[in-house]
């Protein structure tokens, strides 16, 4: 029997044909008086904007169609080091569409959102408690927003003092964004060295701190799964230069309950609520960055700021004279915070302290089975240290020995139906594979990922084609990223009329380029 | 043991033999002992699920929101209508659970997604490339101001007053990291952009001028003269859109504008108490390589089949990361998803058929209201009237269960007096007329 196939890959614009459609307008109660009568000649638009014209049912088939070309948390291992793919209770997707919350305008008086600001209010004293600083603002909309205020409220803090610092001090070990955040904030990067045993460099941290510099930005534990033990070391000669110290939270999965930034001298902090409390990742946001701050930072938080009054009832305090101001529109995002305080609620006290515990315990083991010599000879770890989180292994040996790159490690775990870890992150490894197991993966799960891994290298030993050719069960295999980047399609049926499936590749799907 | 971990004793026991550790506690030995927090979090214990459903329902139970009223209130975030099947899609864990599309070959769904939005957005917007999507609407202005100082190296930025009190916020927020000065230009007696003045600010050390389609009063602003007047020394014309009436307006594109942001609530998006939602990014080809956030490019596979990357990554931190040009290393990948879901749903007659139910309507309930305009002149959307007695309208109104509106002078001293109203399709011409009413009871004693 021949099996006539379904195109590879038909994009929604492909799938349209004039006349079909699927929302019908509500009725027409009011005078049609004409556009061109309501609007000045020059700004009625000339053509419809060439959105798809398809069929509900057509709409549903083509998404659930896509959806089923995505790997996610909830089919497999997410390993991703850094990225802290955690298990999402089904519940928290449930009370965050409760209308009373999803359906409340952000506007509306604070007497009529009593229950919204009072859940504000508590997860702010929650994130308070377990970063160990006094205040919190809850604006910032992802980690990277977090970082961007927590550079603007030491400038806002070092000028109000009357004093002029342009550098921020960024270890090597520090996440991708902090750099960027760096120079958006109109500062200059300077990188400090890492030790041996991973840390920050002391004796080249001691010669970068001078007193032109505004902050030192820190992730403990760092991007290599390990935590400093010079915390207080590097807190007194930072601050003894008067700049400030900012904590990364990136990785604040790993101590919950058992440190806090506030006790080892960090002024202000960033949580990702996304990482840290839970909240499913949506393909890449929405997250949501809060931060924690010290008395001395406190002026200098974004409008506006939940508040308790005498009464007992909450309300919005936008009366700030020190405020660095708005960094978006509204309260931020708060679908995220009914998601992340429905997990503080759910797990309480204990519960986080066993979240980390159990989260450093799943690493360790992990780290413990690729500690076998048949599989650290090809991928040693980088530090061996205990570790917090994730830990960092470098694929030197997989390279030198069997003549396979991270990389196509990562294509073959593809088809073993795991995620690959994150790859070529932190720079400092070489051929680095950062691997964060989290504290809801049980032991078999670990211990399948360690047999996947070490099933890869002995597959390559005897054929190294293998994992270069791979993935092969995938819905598309290696694509080329390097075509991609140097003639950019970013748009459907770009310089034609994406409506029109003759100009832009015909139902077959063939590639427009 | 909490409910979300699987840790048994058993397992417990046999992985610290694995580790070679006695117990939790040594694998903690790393953090010295003055730092270790020696007491439990001052935090309540841990709820079951039911306690905490009936916790958060009771949480949500004390806030009056979109359904258990009617409401006038836009002002950046309307109550429009989500189709079910953006619930059913986007509730998919497919669509829900994943990280960023680190692995191309298993997030080809995720991934092309991102192109069909950036398609949409390019056809709304009228310009050629469009990102991913942003944190929201205001945080995009920013971000619109940044590229400008890069692109341009100059040091001011021009904003009409017709633009979201937020994002002129957001803009001189960020603006104070990246030493750029921000200049307000008024509105004139009509409530559009003041043309004069905005000429009159801009000079040779402008980076950008920025407007809003239709404004803040929802007055439609006419932009080829505005954009003219604007880039006349240099500048980069940027303009932030609300996407729902690019249906019916001539798309800001056409006028020379070089960069359309917007706020994507309105897009199939819940309100949410104000997040999240998504922004939108869009620009002249020139600008790609310095546009923030992810942008997804099409490629081929090794067997030449289609399929989809992120592309362009030199511009995020991965690779030369003090050069990175914008620090926002994500999209709002799922509520762009419902974007995408919602327009696809909407096709290329229903946007049309929606923005012109949505003028009509804009422009009966302002002639229905009989209250003296404050922008007299072509709206949508949204319309700003004088209310006498603002205070007894809120009160009659909130009597019958009526959220008349925002009131401008929360933003605009110089509207005391003002009501902006917001109309959706939600809004009917009965809830229009029943507000009507209520404000044709004025001085009358409630």
């Amino acid at each position: 029997m021949t099996r006539i196939p379904e195109p590879d890959t038909v994009t929604i614009y492909e799938r349209s044909r004039e006349g079909r459609r699927a929302f019908t307008p509500p009725a027409s109660d009011v005078p049609e008086v004409a556009v061109e009568e309501l609007l000045p000649e020059g700004m009625v638009r000339r053509e419809p904007p060439a959105l798809p014209e398809v069929s509900e049912p057509e709409i549903v088939r083509h998404f659930n169609g896509l959806s089923k070309k995505n790997f996610d948390l909830d089919t497999g291992f997410y390993p991703l080091g850094s990225c802290t793919m955690k298990h999402n209770p089904k519940l928290h997707e449930r009370v965050a569409a409760l209308p009373g919350h999803a359906r409340l305008h952000p506007l509306q008086d604070p007497e009529y959102a009593q229950g919204a600001l009072e859940l504000m209010w508590n997860l702010q004293g929650a994130l308070s408690e377990v970063a160990g600083l006094p205040h919190v603002s809850l604006q910032p909309s992802a980690g990277s927003h977090g970082e961007l205020a927590g550079l603007l409220l030491t400038r806002a803090y070092h000028e109000d003092r009357g004093e002029q610092r342009h550098k921020v001090l960024t270890p090597d070990t520090a996440h991708g964004t902090n750099p960027a955040t760096v120079t958006m904030a109109g500062y200059e990067v300077v990188k400090v060295g890492t030790a041996e045993d991973g840390g920050v460099d002391l004796d080249d941290l001691r010669a970068q701190a001078t007193d032109d510099v505004a902050c030192l930005m820190l992730t403990n534990p760092n991007t290599l799964g390990l935590f400093d033990r010079n915390i207080e070391e590097i807190a007194r000669i930072v601050h003894g230069v008067g700049a400030t110290l900012y904590y990364d939270g990136a990785n604040l999965n790993a101590i919950m309950g058992r440190a806090r930034p506030g006790d080892m001298g960090f002024d202000i902090v960033h949580f990702n609520l996304h990482k840290t409390f839970t909240q499913p990742h949506g393909g890449g946001g929405p997250g949501a960055g809060p931060i924690a701050v010290s008395d001395r930072i406190e002026p200098f938080l974004p409008r506006p700021q939940v508040v308790k009054t005498a009464d007992g009832a909450f309300d919005l305090d936008e009366d700030r004279p020190k405020s660095i101001g708005k960094l978006r529109g509204f309260q931020g995002n708060f679908g995220v915070f009914v998601r992340s305080y429905a997990y503080i609620r759910s797990l309480g006290a204990d519960g986080l302290k066993e979240a980390s515990e159990t989260a450093v315990l799943n690493a360790n083991y992990l780290r413990a089975l690729l500690g076998a010599p048949d599989i650290a000879e090809h991928l040693p770890i980088a530090y061996d240290r205990t570790c917090m989180h994730e830990f960092v292994l470098s694929g030197r040996g997989a390279r030198d020995n069997l003549g396979i790159k991270t990389l196509d490690i990562a294509k073959r775990l593809l088809d073993h139906g795991v995620h690959p870890p994150t790859v070529y992150f932190p720079l400092l490894v070489e051929e680095a594979l950062m691997i964060e197991p989290t504290e809801t993966e049980t032991k078999e799960r670990l211990d399948h990922f360690a047999e996947a891994l070490r099933s890869i290298l002995r597959e390559a030993a005897d054929d190294p084609e293998i994992a270069r050719n791979a993935p092969y069960t995938t819905p598309v295999r290696r694509l080329d990223e390097a075509g991609a980047a140097k003639r950019p399609v970013v748009r459907q049926g770009a310089g034609a009329n994406p409506g029109d499936p003759a100009r832009a590749g015909g139902d077959g799907g063939a590639p427009t380029t | 043991m909490s409910r979300y971990t699987a840790a048994t004793e058993q397992d417990r026991r046999e992985m610290l033999a694995a580790i070679g550790a006695g117990s939790v506690d040594d694998l903690f030995a790393e953090i010295p002992e003055a730092v270790r927090l020696d007491r439990p979090l001052d935090l309540p214990p841990g709820m079951s699920e039911q306690e905490v459903n009936d916790h958060l329902a009771e949480l949500a139970g004390r806030n009056r929101h979109a359904d258990s009223e009617v409401s006038f209130l836009g002002a950046g975030m309307y109550d429009h209508y989500v189709p079910a099947l953006v619930d059913s899609i986007i509730s998919r864990s497919e669509f829900l659970t994943p990280y960023t599309p680190y692995q191309p070959e298993i997030s080809q769904g995720g991934l092309q997604v991102m192109f069909e939005f950036q398609t949409a957005v390019s056809e709304l917007t009228g310009l050629p490339v469009a990102n991913a999507s942003v944190y929201e609407g205001p945080s995009a202005v920013a971000a619109a101001g940044y590229m400008a100082k890069l692109e341009t190296r100059k040091r001011r930025i021009v904003v009409s007053r017709g633009v979201h009190p937020h994002s002129r916020e957001a803009l001189a927020t960020h603006a104070a990291g990246y030493a750029m000065e921000v200049h307000e230009v008024p509105l004139n007696a009509d409530g559009a952009t003041d043309l004069e003045a905005l000429a009159a600010a801009v000079d040779d050390d402008t980076a950008a001028v920025v407007l809003q389609q239709p404004n803040f009063l929802g007055t439609v602003e006419d932009l080829g003269p505005l954009v003219e007047a604007g880039k006349r020394t240099g500048a980069l014309a940027v303009c932030a859109a609300d996407p729902l009436p690019l249906g019916i307006l001539e798309p800001p594109g056409s006028f020379g504008v070089d960069i359309c942001v917007g706020e994507g609530q309105t897009l199939g998006n819940r309100l949410d108490f104000g997040g999240p939602s998504f922004g939108f990014f869009a620009a002249a080809e020139r600008f790609i390589r310095r546009m923030p956030g992810r942008i997804a490019g099409e490629t081929r596979d090794v067997d030449g089949r289609r399929g989809f990357v992120l592309t362009l990554q030199t511009r995020e931190q991965h690779i030369r990361r003090e050069k990175a040009t914008h620090n926002i290393c994500t999209a709002q990948a799922l509520n762009a998803l419902a974007g995408t879901v919602y327009l696809s749903w909407l096709g290329k007659r229903g946007i049309v058929e929606l923005a012109t139910l949505m003028l009509r309507r804009t422009h009966y309930a302002r002639e229905a209201l009989g209250l003296e305009p404050i922008n007299p002149g072509p709206v949508v959307r949204e319309f700003a009237v004088r209310v006498p007695d603002l205070d007894g309208l809120f009160e009659r109104a909130r009597a019958e269960g009526i959220n008349p509106g925002f009131r401008l002078g929360r933003a605009y001293p110089e509207y005391e007096d003002g009501l902006l109203v917001a109309i959706t399709e939600r809004r009917t011409k009965a809830q229009i007329d029943r507000l009507a009413a209520v404000a044709d009871r004025q001085g009358v004693p409630a």
